[in-house]
């Protein structure tokens, strides 16, 4: 397993800039979670990591060594794709054992075999061994694709949304499943998406990627709770934060086209004018709450309910445990978790107000 | 005003019989899901109601009146499809107009009309350009507006939001439920995502080979679901399932020594369900367990999941099952850590492992 770094990746495509200088690191036994929208440059950023496309400018390291000059086959990484690439004729035994067969490698059919059925185990399907692929279903057919990355111990894991392709029972079983295998085998792993969620759950670190460009690297904790901008408190955390118009006037902080005041918490510096995020769980009803709005919509989930309250012409997103009592109509009292507020400027960069 | 009932309505493809004999009643002004994985019959079922497919067996009746077969036109219903059926050579106010124009209505009412539904979902701004100059979430939209404007007597939507992403799918998922509480028309929608069917559902139909599972209230679904298979499809994760063998008010599970005492209410009833045998299975949701150091039952930490406002532990118990419970988000657990904690009892559910169905509680509890 490697460290692997990029510096100062830029990539063209004829009339559009793919990627604009684009640096990060994954640390050796990371999960690295490459997150945007359609479009960002996340698959271009991974192809140029494997070699399977050349970037115009920057260099990319695998443990301090430039490795742009190699050819895809001598920098060792193993890849799953959304798609399954699977010989469709061949047993699941025999394509996982295929990458080890390569002439490059020289394993012995024993050595083979003990590595196929560890892989098997790890990813439940030692069942399955002697099927031809084309008879599996998809949440096993892409069990068979990630075995055939894991099966040998590459520099990196690229994958590039692995799970998009299956139902939303078999992505959550699966993502389970890839972050145990990750930790227990500590690889460094690059893995790429547009689910905020496969994001938040599976990753070390994750970057923002948007139009070419990094907008932001942490923990899933340091995005979710420091978002750097609107846009990227609005791509992580389902439901939306709440973003709104605010102005401050003295003391108070009006919320537009809303009822919404609140005093301006001592020491904190705003500006006349600025972006308000607050996420749904923040917004808590309580009956001897400081706020009233009107219920309009009630979402349960399950676990959770999401209440749609107006204030003004202002829709409210609050996350409440369980399944609520309140009713579309019931005027209710609510609060807000101040210090879990964000402060955004108009052109959406966070901003520390009490710095 | 429109009630719906299908009377044991079935459809047979040949050799496969697609929906087997059901019984429904929607009621006037009611939002019905129905909700199941690929295959299991819904769309069909969903189809039939509107004429576009003919039954193989029962009668179908809007407002008390035999519509079985009636050609579709004749049932005064509207078809909201997986959408993109806009036409893409006319304007957004052109494709809404159109069934009304097709209807031979004056041009006063389809200006007013148009410019009602186009006020309801914000859409005025973008009534002369064409679907292709839209984004995904406008033109879903004009589809709706289109099916809106006709004021039909009930509303059949198959998978409109499908084709969206998961962001616009959050917020048109409200904007029609929205429409609903404002509106009222009795609408039947499909589709295979239960967090949809929970979150706008009156009630959900939940179906699996080609039969109805349950029919029930999101509350009804999520905690009392009739049978493992709806057990598993609602909710995400689903309900956890721990097989264990009962004897004497003691449930004792296989794999890590999990012994879980049956609250006194329960344990005539289980004896009475299960007969002779043992076998059964221990249901509860994942937000039912609580970390609790001095905890009963135990389970070792497979994967930990940070889900935003809160997480999720994910604890292996055996040699081949997985648990999963709903934490406040806290420090990560490192794998293999033992993890103890209590469920509480007002949330266990208990199954037949054989029959796969609920074991229900005794009504003079």
């Amino acid at each position: 397993m490697s460290h692997v770094e990029l510096q100062h990746i830029s990539k063209n495509f004829p009339g559009v800039t793919a990627l604009d200088d684009i640096s990060f690191d994954i640390k050796d036994g990371e999960f690295f979670v490459l997150l945007g929208p359609t479009g960002a440059g996340k698959t271009t950023t991974l192809r140029v990591i494997a070699g399977l496309g050349q970037q115009d400018g920057g260099t990319v390291l695998f443990d301090g060594q430039p490795i742009d000059d190699l050819p895809p086959s001598d920098r060792d990484v193993a890849l799953v794709f959304q798609q399954y690439s699977l010989y469709p004729t061949m047993s699941v035994y025999d394509n996982l054992a295929f990458p080890l067969r390569s002439p490059l490698r020289r394993t012995s059919e024993e050595e083979i075999r003990k590595k196929v059925e560890e892989t098997a185990e790890k990813l439940r399907i030692p069942h399955l061994l002697k099927r031809k692929t084309a008879h599996l279903s998809g949440g096993e057919m892409q069990r068979v694709s990630i075995g055939r990355a894991i099966v040998r111990s590459p520099r990196i894991f690229l994958m590039d949304e692995p799970l998009s392709n299956l139902d939303a029972k078999l992505r959550e079983a699966l993502r389970i499943e890839l972050q145990h295998l990750q930790k227990t085998q500590a690889s460094t792993t690059l893995f790429v998406t547009h689910d905020q969620i496969e994001a938040l759950t599976m990753a070390d670190r994750i970057a923002i990627l948007n139009e070419g460009k990094i907008m932001q690297v942490g923990t899933p904790e340091d995005i979710y709770d420091r978002p750097a901008s609107t846009f990227i408190g609005q791509l992580v955390g389902t439901p939306r934060i709440n973003i709104y118009n605010a102005r401050r006037e003295d003391g108070t902080v009006f919320i537009s086209d809303s009822e919404l005041r609140m005093p301006v918490v001592d020491g904190s510096k705003l500006p006349s004018e600025f972006l308000m995020g607050i996420r749904p769980e923040n917004i808590k009803p309580d009956p001897n709450g400081k706020f009233a709005g009107q219920v309009i919509l009630t979402e349960p989930l399950g676990a959770e309910t999401i209440l749609h309250i107006q204030s003004g012409q202002r829709n409210l997103l609050s996350l409440v445990p369980g399944m609520t009592a309140n009713r579309i109509g019931d005027v209710i009292k609510f609060n807000i978790a101040f210090e879990h507020i964000h402060y955004f400027g108009l052109n959406g960069e966070r901003f520390n107000p009490t710095v | 005003m429109s009630t719906i009932e299908l009377r044991q309505v079935e459809k047979k493809f040949g050799d496969l019989h697609a929906v087997k004999a059901l019984d429904l009643t929607i009621q006037d002004g009611e939002f019905i899901v129905l909700l199941g994985p690929s295959g299991c019959g819904k769309t069909t079922t969903l189809r039939m109601i509107s004429g576009l497919e003919t039954v193989s067996g029962g009668t179908i009746w809007l407002n008390g009146r035999n519509v079985t077969w009636l050609h579709p036109s004749e049932r005064d219903i509207a078809f909201v499809f997986q959408f993109y059926a806009l036409y893409p050579h006319l304007t957004a106010w052109r494709n809404i107009a159109f069934p009304l124009q097709a209807q031979g209505e004056s041009r006063e009412t389809v200006d007013k009309r148009v410019n009602e539904v186009a006020k309801l979902l914000r859409i005025e701004h973008l009534l002369n350009a064409h679907p292709g100059q839209l984004s995904g979430g406008d033109q879903q939209r004009v589809a709706l507006a289109r099916a809106l404007v006709r004021r039909p007597a009930a509303f059949l939507m198959d998978e409109p939001l499908g084709a969206l992403d998961a962001d616009f799918r959050e917020s048109m998922r409200s904007e029609i439920k929205r429409l609903h509480v404002l509106q009222h028309a009795t609408t039947v929608y499909v589709t295979h995502d239960q967090i949809e069917a929970m979150a706008m559902g009156d009630r959900i139909v939940v179906m699996s080979e080609a039969t109805i599972q349950q029919i029930g209230t999101p509350a009804g679904v999520y905690y009392d679901p009739s049978n493992l298979f709806v057990a598993r499809f609602i909710g995400s994760p689903g309900m956890n399932l721990i097989a264990g063998k009962y004897a004497d008010g003691v449930i004792q599970m296989a794999g890590l020594d999990n012994r879980y005492a049956v609250p006194q209410d329960w344990q005539n009833t289980l004896k009475k369900a299960l007969g002779g045998t043992s076998e059964i299975i221990v249901g509860f949701r994942p937000e039912a367990a609580q970390i609790n150091d001095h905890g009963n039952l135990v389970g070792k930490v497979y994967a930990s999941e940070m889900q935003g406002s809160s997480a999720v532990l994910h604890l292996t118990i055996n040699e081949n099952e997985i648990i999963h419970i709903r934490t406040d988000r806290l420090i990560p657990y490192p794998i293999d850590t033992l993890v103890h904690f209590d469920i509480n009892p007002k949330m266990v559910r208990f199954f037949n492992p054989k029959t796969e169905a609920a074991i229900q509680p005794e009504v003079t509890q």
